[in-house]
């Protein structure tokens, strides 16, 4: 029987338990002297004069640098759509343009030597209008890249159908906020480089993607890629954030060659609250228009992200928005706009759904409105307008086109799991009561797309002469699993026990080629392609066995349980996983196989979530009674692991809902620069979750598997939001933006009234 | 300043800056880096590890406060090879996905058992409420901790 689709404890988990994991801040590197960055406190300013002279001389400085120091090339573009008259220096130059661009860097003996020295630089800055609103950034009065002439980032402007909503009976239009908010993985980023006698760089860094740190490590020194050797240890999370270099990681090494040391660099927290990028930022118009039978007729979706003071891949979220904004439903008519403005604000990077939740809330939120313009039930217009089981695969009026789902049966499973119909009771028995803390039901019926930016991933599986088995591949996890999921991919294979088989992963020497774990898509790219080259191993092994036991290949087979190959039939004549090793040792590469696997499109992970809340009237405060969820991410490989992944989604997506932002006074300033401020979210304000999952395969890869890293937050959010709403709708409110804190309620409630 | 302590059972005396804190002086002194560091503000817990028996941010106390006490970090909790019930209960309900609130949550829990008889849902969240992790959500910890306190035999 195969291991595959059972519940198995993690490989990786006795290290973590006992000793801790291995990040790079852990890493003992011999005369390694720290890095510690000096950043901008002003959002918007000309940088008068940096005074560094007594700095210099402060006990264990090594080194103090500005930007007039630094002769590398300026930082090559992180992707060709983003504007080059945007870019970010190395340090800043002239113009400071957030609070937490670094300015100046010092290198120490130590870091408390490091934070001394940084307390006796002294900066003066001019200060210049600042710009922390997106529509003041449209609307162009401040420009903050003068050379761009423009603050407009990015756009995807598709022209405005002024007919779209011709013939609806009922449009309901609305502004709503996805709000800034912090990724927040536990471990803040952390680098270590060191230069090698032979010239070589190795460089350890907190990332989802070391491939791509070698990529542009390489090209900003100049050297070959096979010159540049990154290593990503544990990580501690990214969430999205994590993905590529940023100028302060890259500049770790230049740092390192000017002073002849290794260096590490550890950002603060507090540091990186304002320094590592920020996700969501969209302020979003929805329109959307039918008819009072409950017939969606046409949708209108109009964006302005907020791209941060130097565009990187926030800047191109709406792209994805764009593709999943007509969600679950069959809508004749879609439209969709995009503008993206930079701001006196922290870069905003992807995170968790990058894109896609803030696609789901605004769907999510306009089909409530428009129920609630109908006066029908959510549940019901949903059930009125999902896309039909048989329709797929389905392209929506903007072109995308979903592999296969049954967004029908997520719904009423969700329904019924809730007890959705004694829930409304209880609703209704509250709002005749006159309670003060009434019941709020909330629905999300979502699609979404993993492995949404095409790409392949490599994979080589080899056994060794002692029968065990290494798989290397080129997607490095940071808390996802692969060591037991890539384990057991390749057991399945090979019939090799998962202790027996040792996942390599995040060595860019060891690794030679890989893309990373982003976009939910390591098992449906990377973890097919460790199956597909266990498959080769297989065939392999076949041959070389049929060969010494003078047979023909077709008739030899694999004993899984014994893990030999023999003749059908002859059991007592058979080669082991580890004799078949040794005979093939003097052939190159041995008993081995490696592959590179590039799907052929994306696939849809689709679900149901429904939140139930109560909220209190009186002072506004929302507490999460229930989260259920049922979620279809294609055929599961490790159903403990794939809750644990819905589990953590959900609770993000929650957070967003009630409790998170990133906040900003007028003058740039941040006002949640630390975990004491951010309301990042604690066992206290969720409970246990109740998941139930749905499996259909897609049959987009021969593992039938979707992504789901990423779920569970693209569908609670709007869950939540739609909840809170719900609890307040008999008083006529419509609307809450996110996050719905006790103020923010409150007010709804008192305006209402 | 001179401190003497015992860590995990090991007796430790070493001349520390008086500004250093605990946990510096625990990974960068002592040399176990099993207990991590999260943030600035004794927000995280992720620093969390037991004083004398009781647990503590050790990001909150300063090396030379912990002069005569005996603290124990993730690395004392295993015994003779057995890892702790706690530690068990973790992996078996995948209660830690990138494993760096891991060591601090593990802490917290094992002060929070000891410290109460019978626990319930409730009493779990509210007691890790200074433990954030950003992974699972918290569900499958809760599930843990309560499966661990249903095992109180086990528990040292």
């Amino acid at each position: 029987m195969s291991i595959l689709g059972n519940r198995v404890v993690r490989k990786e988990d006795p290290k973590f338990l006992t000793s801790g994991g291995t990040y790079v801040d852990d890493l003992k590197i011999d005369g390694a002297a720290r890095v510690t960055y000096v950043r901008s406190t002003s959002a918007h300013a000309r940088i008068r004069s940096v005074d560094i002279d007594e700095a210099r001389s402060a006990p264990g400085v090594l080194a103090v640098v500005t930007a007039a120091d630094i002769e590398l090339d300026p930082l090559p573009l992180e992707m060709p759509m983003l504007n080059e008259k945007m870019p970010q220096p190395w340090l800043a130059t002239d113009v400071v343009r957030y609070v937490g661009e670094p300015v100046v860097a010092i290198v120490s003996e130590t870091q408390a030597e490091g934070a001394d020295a940084a307390e006796l630089i002294f900066i003066d800055y001019e200060p210049l209008p600042v710009l922390v609103d997106t529509e003041g950034a449209l609307e162009g009065s401040i420009v903050l890249h003068p050379e761009a002439g423009t603050n407009v980032s990015f756009e995807l402007q598709f022209g405005r159908d002024e007919s779209l909503f011709d013939g609806c009976e009922v449009v309901v239009r609305r502004r709503v906020n996805n709000q800034r908010v912090a990724p927040c993985p536990l471990e803040v980023r952390a680098v270590a480089a060191r230069w090698e006698d032979d010239g070589r760089l190795t460089q350890w860094s907190s990332t989802q993607a070391p491939h791509s740190v070698r990529d542009a490590l390489a090209k900003a020194y100049g050297l070959f890629e096979d010159e540049v050797h990154v290593i990503s240890p544990d990580v501690g999370g990214g969430f999205g954030a994590k993905i590529g270099g940023y100028p302060d990681e890259l500049l770790i090494a230049w740092l390192a060659r000017r002073v002849g040391r290794p260096l590490k660099w550890t950002e603060t927290r507090s540091e990186s609250m304002v320094a590592l990028g920020h996700g969501r930022a969209q302020l979003q118009d929805i329109e959307i228009g039918g008819s009072r039978d409950g017939t969606i007729g046409a949708y209108r979706l109009t964006v302005l992200q907020d791209s941060g003071a130097y565009p990187r891949v926030g800047a191109l979220l709406s792209f994805m928005t764009r593709t999943m904004a007509s969600g679950t439903y069959r809508i004749p008519k879609v439209d969709f706009n995009s503008r993206s403005v930079v701001t006196n604000t922290t870069p905003v990077v992807s995170y968790r759904g990058a894109g896609r939740p803030e696609a789901t809330a605004a769907i999510e939120r306009a089909v409530d409105l428009f129920a609630a313009e109908i006066g029908m039930d959510p549940a019901e217009v949903r059930r009125r307008n999902l896309v039909p089981p048989d329709a797929f695969p389905f392209t929506t009026p903007l072109g995308t086109t979903y592999d296969v789902g049954d967004y029908g049966r997520a719904l009423e499973l969700a329904l019924e799991a809730s007890g959705y119909a004694d829930l409304r009771k209880e609703q209704a028995r509250r709002r005749e009561a006159g309670e003060v803390r009434q019941l709020g039901i909330g629905l999300s019926a979502y699609v979404e797309i993993t492995n949404g930016v095409p790409g392949s991933e490599f994979a080589a599986v080899e056994v060794r002469e002692n029968g065990t088995a290494v798989v290397r591949t080129g997607t490095s996890p940071h808390g996802q699993g692969h060591v037991t999921s890539w384990a057991m991919l390749v057991s399945d294979a090979l019939g090799i026990p998962i202790d027996s088989i040792e996942v390599v992963h995040g060595d860019t020497d060891v690794v030679p080629r890989g893309v990373g774990t982003f976009g939910s898509r390591s098992l449906q790219v990377g973890g097919v392609a460790a199956h597909q080259a266990a498959g080769q191993v297989v065939d392999k092994a076949r041959q070389l066995a049929a060969k010494l036991l003078e047979a023909d290949p077709a008739d030899v087979v694999l004993d899984k349980v014994g893990q030999r190959f023999h003749v059908a039939g002859t059991p007592a004549v058979a080669k082991s996983w580890g004799e078949l090793a040794r005979e093939a040792s003097s052939e190159p590469g041995g008993l081995s196989a490696e592959t590179d696997f590039t799907p052929p499109g994306a696939t849809f992970p689709f679900g149901c979530h429904v939140a139930v809340v109560e909220v209190d009237t009186e002072t506004g405060k929302v507490t999460i009674e229930r989260l259920v969820a049922v979620d279809d991410a294609g055929r599961i490989l490790n159903p403990l692991v794939a809750e644990g992944q819905i589990q953590g989604g959900l609770a993000q997506g929650a957070a967003q809902a009630l409790l998170e932002q990133v906040a900003y006074d007028d003058d740039g300033n941040p006002l949640t620069a630390n975990l004491a401020d951010y309301t990042f979210v604690s066992a206290a304000e969720v409970p246990s979750f109740e998941t139930t999952s749905m499996e259909t395969p897609t049959p987009v890869n021969e593992l039938g598997a979707k992504g789901i890293g990423e779920s569970g937050t693209i569908g609670s959010t709007p869950a939540v939001q739609n909840a809170v709403v719900d609890a307040l709708s008999h008083l006529g409110v419509r609307h809450v933006d996110m996050p719905a804190t006790p103020e923010r309620v409150w007010q709804a409630i008192a305006a209402a009234r | 300043m001179r401190v003497r302590l015992s860590v995990n059972g090991a007796s430790q005396e070493h001349e520390v800056e008086p500004r250093l804190l605990l946990v510096h002086y625990l990974r960068e002194v002592v040399g176990l880096t099993g207990t991590n560091v999260g943030c600035d503000t004794s927000s995280c817990g992720a620093c969390t590890v037991l004083m004398d028996g009781e647990s503590i941010k050790s990001c909150t106390v300063l090396a030379v406060q912990a002069d005569g006490t005996e603290i124990t970090t993730i690395e004392g909790m295993a015994q003779d090879g057995a890892m702790h019930p706690i530690q068990e209960a973790f992996r078996e309900h995948h209660a830690l996905q990138c494993g760096y609130c891991t060591p601090g949550m593990v802490m917290a829990a094992a002060s929070l058992l000891k410290e109460h008889a019978d626990l319930t849902e409730a009493e779990v969240r509210e007691g890790l409420e200074g433990n954030l992790c950003r992974c699972t959500g918290y569900h499958n910890i809760v599930k843990a901790v309560l499966a661990a306190a249903g095992d109180r035999e086990a528990l040292v």
